[in-house]
Order: C-alpha cells, then structure tokens, then sequence
C-alpha cells in the first residue's frame, strides 16, 4: 500500500507553452537528423581512397562564420528591442541578421564553387566529398530556411502584424536561428578543425 | 460546475450547433462527405482514417504473406517466380511496419491522448491533418512502384531489396531501375508524416492537459505514448538520414556506401539499426499502453505499480537507443563490440519483464472479467512472454551466430509483432469501438476471431523457431527437399488459413456492428478514464465542460466518493 | 527358340551392363567420405568444436528460458483462474491496491540475476570462439562472394605473404580434425566478397559471419566426423539468395590429400574427338571472358573458377547435381535451373552444348 497522501488540484494551472515545447521537439529531431552527418564525417576521416584531402583543400571559414555567429547576437539585439516596442530598432536588427545570414550563404556558395571548379572536390569524388557536401549542405539549407522564417516576420512586422501575442512566436524564430548556429560549432570543429589533420 | 467536474449530467441536452453547410453540401450529399474527410482537423475523424487506412494496408499486405506462405509449401515450388517472392517480402515487411504498425499507434493516440487528458484537440489540429495525409501518400506512392519503378530499361519493379534494404545491394549497379527509390522516397516521407505526428503529441501532452493532471496523474496509456513519440523524433531521423545519403549514392554517385570508394556497407546496417530497433519499441510501446489501460478495468484494480510502470517504460526507452547492433551480431564486430551489445540487450529485458509481473500484479486480487478485450490482453501476456524469451536466446550471442537471418528470427519477431502488438490493437478496438462508434462489437463474432485466429497464429509461427534451429535461413524463395524443413513450412501454411478466417470474422464484425451492435452507453466496460466520462461518440468538441481532475482515476472518484484514488496515491 | 531366348537375354544382360556403365560416368565419383550426407543441418546436432560450443551455451540458455517460461505462465494461469469474477458475484470491487515495493524489488532483482548469469555465459564462449587460437597446421582456406555461388581459395602462408595453391567454387573440402589435440586441425576460413553481403552458414559445424564488400571476416571450423555438410548463404543477396547453397565436405586426412593431389594436377588433354570439339567451342566462344581453367588461357574471374569441375557434388551453387543430364541443361540455358544468374543463355545449338560438356567431363 502507498502511503496515504492528499493531493489536490493546484490553484494555479500552469503548463508550458505549446510553442515552446514544439520548437524544442524540432530541435532535438533536427539534431538527430545532424548528428547522423556528423558521425559519417567522422567515420570517414582517413579512408579516403583518393585525393583532395581535407587538409589541402579546406581553409578555416572565419568570415562566413563570423556573420553567422554575429547574426545570432543581432537578431538577440532584435527581440530586446521588440520588447521595448522600439520598432525602428528591432527591423535594424532583424534586416541586419537576415543579411548575416545571407552573406554565410553567399561565403559557403563561394566556398563550394571553389572546391567544385578550382580543387576537383565533387560529392562524387571521394568519401570526403560525399560527407563534406551532405554536411554543410545539410546546415545550409538550414539556414536558408531559417532566412526565409526571418523574411516572414519581417514582412509581417512591416504589414504591422506583429502584437505582443506574437512576442513568442518571433522568439521562437530566433531559438531556431540560434539552433542553426550550434550546428554550425559542431561543424565547424567537426569539418574545419578535427577533419584537417593530416592523417585524414 | 461540479468539484470533480466531469461532463455535465444526463438532465441536461448538451447545446446543439447550428450546422455550418453552403450550397451543395447539403448533410449526406457526397460534397460533404469529401469535405468531412478531406478538410478534417478533428482528431478523432484523423485517428479513425489513420487505423481505416493501416488496416487496409494490413489485408494487402497479409495477401501477400498468404502468396509466400503458399510457395513455401513445398519445396522446389514454383508458385511464385523468385523476383516475386522477394518483392513481396520486401513489401510485405516494409508495409506492415509503415503502413499498418505506425498508423494503427498513431491512429490510437490521435483519437484517445486529448480526450484522455481532457481536452478539445491535438496542439497542431492542422499539422496532425498535414501527418496523416503525407503517411497516406506515402502508402501509395510505395504500392504504386509495382506501376512507375521499371523505368526506361523496363528494369525493376516494387522493391525487392528486403524492409532493412543493406548496402550494396541497393546500389545502383545492384538494383537497377526505380524500385528502391520507391522504398527509399516513400520511407523518408511516411518518416515526415511520423515525426510531426509525434511532435504534436508530445506538445499536446505537455501543453494541454487539464486543471489537476500532473504528469504523475495522467492515464499510463498518455505516459507511454509521450515515449513513444519521444523515440520517434530521436529514432526516425537516423533512417530519413541514411536514406538521404543512399540516394546521394545512387543519383549523384556519392560514395557514402559505395565500398569500391572506401565507403561501408556496415555503416547502413549501423544507421539502419539506430532507427532500426527503437522501431520496434515504437511499435511496442502502444500495445503496452493499450493492455495498461485494459487490464486493470477488466481486473477491477488499478495498475499494480504506476509509479514503475513508468519508470521502466522510460528506462526502456534510453536503453533502446543502446541496443541496435544486436542485429549485427554476425557482420564481424570484435569480441568486445558483441559483448556490449549483447549485455545492453539483456538489460532491456528486465525492465520488459517487470512490465509483465505488474500487469499480472494488477490481475491478482482482482476480480476478472474475461470479456473480449480481457481474452485479446490476456493472449498477449502469454505470447509477449514466449516473444521476450526467444528475444533472450538472439542475445546470447554465440547462440545468435546460429539463429540470426534464420526462420528462428522470423518466429520471435511475429510474436512480438502478431502475438503481442496486434493483440494488443484488437484489444483495444473491442474496448474503444463503442466509444468511437456508439456501440458494442459482437461478442459472437468476436469469440469466433479470437479462437480462429489464436489457434492460427500459433500454428502458423510456432513451427518457425523449429525450421529456424534446423538452418532455415530467411528471404529463400525455395528449398531443397530433404533439409528437414517441409513438415514445419507446411504447418506454418495451414495456420495462415484459420487466421484469415479470423481476420474475416473481425471484419465482418467491425461492419456489422456498425449498423446493429448492441447500443453502448457512454460507459459501457465500468471504467475509470476520462474518455469514458463523454458521450459515444463524443461530440466534436470531446466535452461539454473540461473537466478537472485529482488522480489517476477520476471517474472512480466520482462513483466512490466514499474511496476516492487522490486519498491513496 | 532357347537360342532366340539366349540372345535376347545376353541382349538385356549387355544392355544392362553398358547402362550401369553409362550411369558411372554420368556424374563425378564421389569419395567414401563425402557420400554420408548431413542435410539435416541441425544446430542441435553440433559435430564440429565451436558448433558445440555455442550447442552447450545454447542449452544453458533454452533451460533458463524455460524454467521462466513455466513459472510465469503458471503465475498467469494461477491469477486468471482463481480470480476470475464468479458467477454469484455480489458486485463489489475487490481491494484496490496500488503496489508494493517489495514485491516490485523482488521481481527486479531477480531478473537482473538471471541476466548477470546468462551475461556472464555469453561473454565467455565469445571469447572462446573468437579469439581462438589456430595451431600452425591449420588448413587455411579463403572465400569469397558472389551473387550467388562461393569463391574458394586454398592458400599457405609463405614468408608472410599467402600463395594460393588450390582455387574451386562452392564446395570446400577440409580434413577431419579430432577432439585428441595431438591429432587436431582445424579449417581457419577467411571471408569477403565480391559484391554485396552474403552470409557463411554451415549450421553443423559452426556460427554464421558475414561476408562484406570491402571487409575480411573470418571464422574456423573444427569437425570431428567426416562427412558432406549443408549450409546456406544466410544473407538476403538478390535474386537467387535461395540458391547460393554451400557444401564442406569433410573428409579422411588420406582422401583429403588425394582431392588436393587431383586438384593440383595439371588436366589431361581431350582425348575423344567429341571432346576435342567441345574444347575448341569453349575457347572459340566467350566463356574464357568469365571462367578460368588452370594451365590453359581460360583466364576468367567473374565467373566461378572451372578447374576440375567435374568433380564437383553439384552445380550451380547447389541449384542442381553435376551430372551430364544437369550440365547439359545449364550449359544451353542457366536460366532454366537458376533464372536471374549471371550467367546468360549462350545460344547454343544442342549439339555445341553435348561436345562442350564432353569437354567439361575431361576436367577431373
């Protein structure tokens, strides 16, 4: 027998926000979807049969990944801004992200034409280029899509849509931004750090 | 509003809505059939489509398991060409894991997890529309490979690569043609559908329950299915991954499997497996949640336990994200690597197995009624037993290296899914049917079911763990006479017999009662859960006034006023 | 009229004689060993060492998993029948109860006993099996496979680098080794493969592994009784998997170096005129692109390697015996016997098909 116990409803019925809950669901799928990648690179290092290999053809992204983590910052700026309702401030910070983010798209589109044109790396080439491709690719259409999410809100603060109803909603964009970046440390010390040693 | 409120009483006529119809979709016209079903949002029409569709994706692929079964009645048969034998394995695995296992769980939680936590909907009424609608798409995109896959070389045809589809031979130089793109696009898309259903059931469960459910009040059935879901947003996105690259592979000529590259075959087997055995317990889980809440009505007791009902069931989750290459235990891992799987395999087994002590712990003492959903509940402890144990033996791994890719394997994993999953859903469909539909299923017809189809199942499978010890291996289109394995394929065939008849049986009763089962009441089996405390069908907004609760069991508190569960727990 | 009724007999007599004879030279003779057939491929009937180890792991386990399987049945049918709800019954709910938490540790900790136990078990006859270790006159053998027939290879080590000496397909012909470990000596069997995943499952004398693409697996074989063994590719391989059959043949140290002696020798030259034909139709044709015969320019590996191929129990991976009536039929069209081989219909005219296996049949 469990020992005797009263219990009652609690006067106050508080329960998470369903956004909330939602957006870390996504996360945490995504990063099982991430982390699959992040373990092929791995297990490939070093099994290459063929050249290029990581070390001579990779250089340390510090540019793309400068905008993309100072996006993260700028679109925190946004939200405190929004807050305080200070409008001009917020769509500032948020165009300011937005172009961030552009611009880490631009820096790795820039990257592959190089690899692709200029080093021979295909997805077809080796297992490097298999894993390569499939992982940062992977991240950047993440953070295209994230782009797109950011252009929503944009639009909609511009069209005057966005009450303090939907204070959470744009945060929850921005948990999604700040999610993107993470991915972006794993790769950075998966692909960029780890993965050009040269016994890879 | 009454203290521990629940519906409004029977002297008051819940207020009837005005219908909202246009022009031309006048109640009964075809127009609002389509737009009822098409434009739904409503989860307990989602959860009925979704069993409706997982159960006509079952008769499809049981046909095809009646095909193999026939072929393998002798030996050297020649029934069915090798090709089609192996498509229908392929499709018959992949099927009733996707396309009747997944929806059937999904179905069940869509229509009871927010009526049982006393709510008016899922969180994300469009997303779980969006889920249901993808899996169905799905469904058919893969059954349409036997129509699109050949391609212009006239090469392949449904898949035929087996449900775990290994690398290399869904290369392109080993499967030519489309048909293994069918498996993989419809896989990854039947994969989206699951993981935003499963999304929207945890928010739902975390978000929306009612004043006084606290995660430690809520029905076990709730408890289990936000593992459930909590395994399919871990477990799902290894496949879709895997499956991303194999197409990578096969399309842009990357090298993730190729093994002339330097790439693995092993690595899909690992990806493959990291979804590959969470699955199982995704598929389990369901079933558990049923004979939870099953078992203990039809004892008169409540769960013996809850408290570690939902610790193991927890527990069994995380160990099962740790277990996968007990499938692998013959690719050639190193002594050390097969002995930590085979020991995190064995440490599964007990928190499996404590399960089955309280369920039996919730039937002693009590005071049973061995109706219909009792009989399916009871039939599935003694077959998940036999299930859990032959599961033992695969993990011992010397004894393994005998039994995997054998008849043996085919034996445990029928009895897991057939003797304890479905059981468990027929459980569950003779327990909820009335709430769903207004009234009873038969109790005839479904005694016929029952019998016919027990005797048959074990006919069928029980003779497989034999032919699995003698060297029968899996996926053989044919044998040669002599091996000793005629006797045991041919009492496995006939079994198939008495289970279709079954099968018919239960059709034939979900149909009949429709029109003339017995009325049912909103509470017909006496039980304590919130589903019960609405009218059959319950009306679209599940209650007229949301309930509050104080414990597990509100609906005993109310008829025990004098013995009510919050005083206990 | 006896003189009519004596010819007709020395007729039949004769007749008979060169039937019998015909029926000798229809299919491969087979050694005294090999004719014992083991098809019954029961695990439970281990006649090799690391087939009995995991027979006696096994039996350890089946009786664990039995005694747990009465008692919970017993436990299960106890509660159903004795607390079943009467027929008088007054309506009342029996006691309801909760749990209790030493019932619950008790039926946790006894199933984690069980487990240490059968972990304990399992790790040890791991070791035992896979870390064996092989004595320097172990019989070294490697195969490889194939969608859908074996590869074997014979080779010996020599100064670290392996030479093969022996190269034939789907059948493997080992010594009898012996529980005496003066007299031992086991098979140690390397395994890859050429194409996608196959599986080497010879129930009676061993576990299955795997053969993978780009991956050397290996197992060892330790059979005490002489005989032919059964076994099956137990990896779902496309097509034909059902038909990619395996057979060790365990032989008499004796007729074992008899069958390498014979397969080391170089072949006799065709000698009828049919079988001369038939040799120049096999080189005038493409099979030497897929099929090598040792010590002739038939150099090819795609296909399973011809060397002796006479001699061979079956053909086709175990998809029909070789006899003349089989190797004809598959020599003008494989797919009959085994639709989906790679082998393709050659478009043979019946008599090119009797002179090439008139030529097959010199190649013993």
């Amino acid at each position: 027998m469990s020992s005797a116990e009263l219990t009652s409803a609690p006067a106050e019925w508080k329960l998470p926000s369903q956004r909330k809950v939602g957006m870390i669901c996504l996360i945490t799928t995504e990063s099982a979807l991430f982390s699959i990648f992040v373990v092929a690179y791995l297990f490939y290092l070093g099994k290459n049969l063929n050249g290029p290999y990581p070390h001579e053809v990779l250089h340390f992204p510090w540019w793309g990944s400068a905008a993309l983590f100072g996006s993260s910052a700028t679109v925190m700026f946004a939200e405190k801004a929004m807050h305080l309702r200070k409008w001009g401030h917020f769509f500032f910070w948020w165009a300011f992200t937005m172009a961030l983010g552009a611009y880490f798209i631009y820096f790795t589109a820039a990257e592959w034409v190089h690899l692709i044109y200029h080093e021979d790396l295909t997805v077809q080439t080796n297992v490097f280029g298999s894993t390569f491709y499939a992982l940062v690719g992977l991240h950047a259409s993440h953070v295209i899509i994230g782009l797109v999410l950011l252009g929503i809100v944009f639009i909609a603060g511009l069209r005057g849509k966005i009450h303090p109803d939907h204070f959470e909603h744009v945060e929850m964009v921005s948990w999604y931004w700040h999610f993107v970046d993470a991915i972006w440390v794993v790769v950075l010390l998966v692909v960029y750090i780890i993965g050009v040693q040269t016994w890879s | 509003m009454s203290a521990h409120g629940t519906t409004t009483t029977a002297d008051q006529e819940p207020y009837e809505f005005p219908p909202l119809e246009r022009p031309g979709e006048e109640k009964g016209s075809l127009t609002a059939v389509i737009q009822n079903l098409v434009f739904t949002v409503d989860h307990k029409k989602l959860g009925l489509m979704y069993i409706g569709s997982g159960l006509l994706f079952f008769v499809v692929a049981g046909i095809m398991a009646t095909l193999i079964r026939w072929q393998l009645f002798f030996p050297q048969h020649t029934f069915l060409e090798p090709d089609v034998f192996n498509r229908f394995f392929t499709m018959h695995g992949t099927a009733m894991v996707f396309l009747v296992g997944m929806p059937i769980l999904f179905g069940f939680a869509n229509y009871l997890v927010p009526i049982m936590i006393g709510t008016r909907d899922m969180a994300f009424p469009r997303l779980n529309a969006f889920g249901f609608w993808v899996f169905l798409f799905s469904g058919l995109f893969l059954f349409f490979s036997y129509l699109g896959a050949p391609g212009l070389y006239d090469a392949g045809s449904a898949p035929d690569v087996g449900w775990f589809a290994y690398s290399p031979l869904t290369a392109k130089p080993f499967s030519r043609g489309h048909s293994t793109d069918y498996w993989t696009l419809s896989i990854l898309l039947n994969g989206i559908g699951s993981i935003s259903t499963a999304v929207n059931i945890l928010v739902t469960i975390f978000c929306l329950r009612c004043k006084g459910m606290t995660l430690g009040k809520m029905p076990l059935f709730v408890w289990m299915f936000i593992v459930v879901a909590f395994l399919v947003i871990i477990a799902m996105p290894p496949l879709s991954a895997a499956q991303i690259m194999l197409t990578l592979d096969r399309y842009l000529d990357a090298k993730f499997f190729d093994t002339q590259a330097g790439g693995s075959a092993v690595l899909w087997q690992h990806f493959f497996w990291i979804f590959g055995h969470p699955e199982v317990y995704i598929l389990i889980i369901p079933g558990f949640a049923i004979a939870s809440e099953i078992i203990p009505v039809f004892s008169r007791k409540p769960i013996f336990g809850y408290p570690i009902m939902v610790a193991a069931t927890v527990s069994i989750a995380f160990i099962s994200l740790g277990v996968w290459a007990h499938h692998m235990f013959t690719v050639g891992m190193t002594s050390l690597g097969n002995t930590f799987f085979a020991l995190s395999t064995m440490i599964i087994a007990v928190p499996t197995g404590i399960k089955i002590f309280n369920w039996i712990g919730t039937m002693y003492g009590g005071k049973i009624r061995l109706e219909l959903p009792m009989l399916f509940c009871i039939a599935f402890l003694f077959q998940f037993l036999i299930a859990g144990l032959t599961g033992v033996m695969l993990a011992v791994v010397p004894f393994d290296w005998q039994l995997s890719d054998s008849y043996f394997v085919v034996a445990h994993f029928h009895y897991v899914l057939i003797g304890a999953l479905l059981y468990t859903f027929f459980a569950g469909f003779y327990y909820w049917y009335p709430k769903a539909f207004g009234r009873m299923l038969d109790v005839k017809l479904g005694h016929w079911h029952f019998w016919l189809f027990t005797i048959g199942f074990h006919v069928t499978f029980f003779p497989q763990h034999i032919s699995g010890f003698l060297g029968m291996p899996r996926r053989i289109f044919t044998y040669e006479a002599d091996r000793g394995w005629e006797i045991w394929n041919q009492i496995s065939t006939i079994g198939v017999i008495f289970q279709v008849a079954g099968v018919l049986f239960f059709v034939y009763n979900l149909i009949y009662s429709y029109f003339k089962g017995k009325e049912a009441g909103d509470d017909p089996w006496d039980a304590w859960t919130l589903e019960w405390a609405t009218t059959s069908p319950p009306p679209e907004y599940n209650f007229d006034e949301i309930p509050e609760v104080r414990s597990r069991r509100p609906l005993w508190d109310k008829k025990h006023p004098e013995d009510p569960d919050w005083k206990f727990e | 009229m006896h003189c009519l009724m004596a010819l007709v007999l020395a007729f039949l007599i004769v007749g008979a004689n060169l039937a019998a004879a015909a029926e000798v030279s229809d299919a491969p003779a087979l050694s005294e060993s090999e004719k014992v057939q083991h098809r019954v491929a029961d695990m439970f009937q281990p006649l090799s060492k690391p087939a009995e180890m995991i027979h006696d792991v096994s039996l350890v386990v089946l009786f664990v998993c039995a005694v747990i399987f009465v008692i919970v049945t017993g436990m299960l049918a106890y509660v159903v029948i004795k607390f079943r709800k009467p027929g008088d019954d007054d309506g009342q709910e029996p006691p309801q109860i909760y749990g209790s938490r030493n019932i619950e540790l008790a039926w946790t900790v006894i199933p984690i006993l069980i487990t240490i136990v059968l972990a304990f078990v399992t790790t040890r006859t791991i070791g035992e099996i896979q870390n064996a270790e092989m004595p320097e006159n172990a019989l070294k053998i490697r195969v490889v496979g194939h969608q859908w027939w074996w590869e074997v290879h014979y080779y010996e080590e020599v100064d670290g680098q392996p030479v093969t000496y022996i190269v034939t397909a789907n059948e493997i012909h080992v010594p009898v080794s012996s529980k005496d470990p003066d007299k031992r000596r086991p098979t140690h069997i390397l395994l890859q493969s050429a194409d996608v995943v196959h599986s080497f499952w010879v129930p009676q004398l061993a576990g299955k592994i795997d053969l993978v693409p780009n991956r050397t697996n290996d197992l060892w074989i330790d059979p005490y009784v002489t005989g032919t063994f059964f076994g099956n590719c137990a990896e779902y391989c496309g097509t034909q998997h059902a038909n990619m059959l395996l057979r060790v043949i365990v032989q008499t140290p004796e007729e074992f170096e008899e069958w390498k002696q014979e397969q080391m020798a170089p072949n006799l030259p065709p000698q009828t005129a049919q079988e001369i034909r038939g040799h120049q139709l096999y080189f005038d044709y493409s099979c030497v692109n897929c099929h090598k015969i040792e010590g002739s320019p038939s150099k090819g590996i795609f296909g399973p390697d011809l060397n002796k191929v006479w001699t061979r129990q079956t053909l086709g991976a175990g998809v029909a015996p070789m006899d003349e009536k089989h190797l004809k039929i598959w020599v003008k069209d494989p797919q009959v016997l085994k639709v989906g081989c790679l082998m393709p219909d050659m478009q043979l005219l019946d008599n090119e098909v009797d002179d090439i296996v008139a030529y097959l049949k010199t190649l013993k």
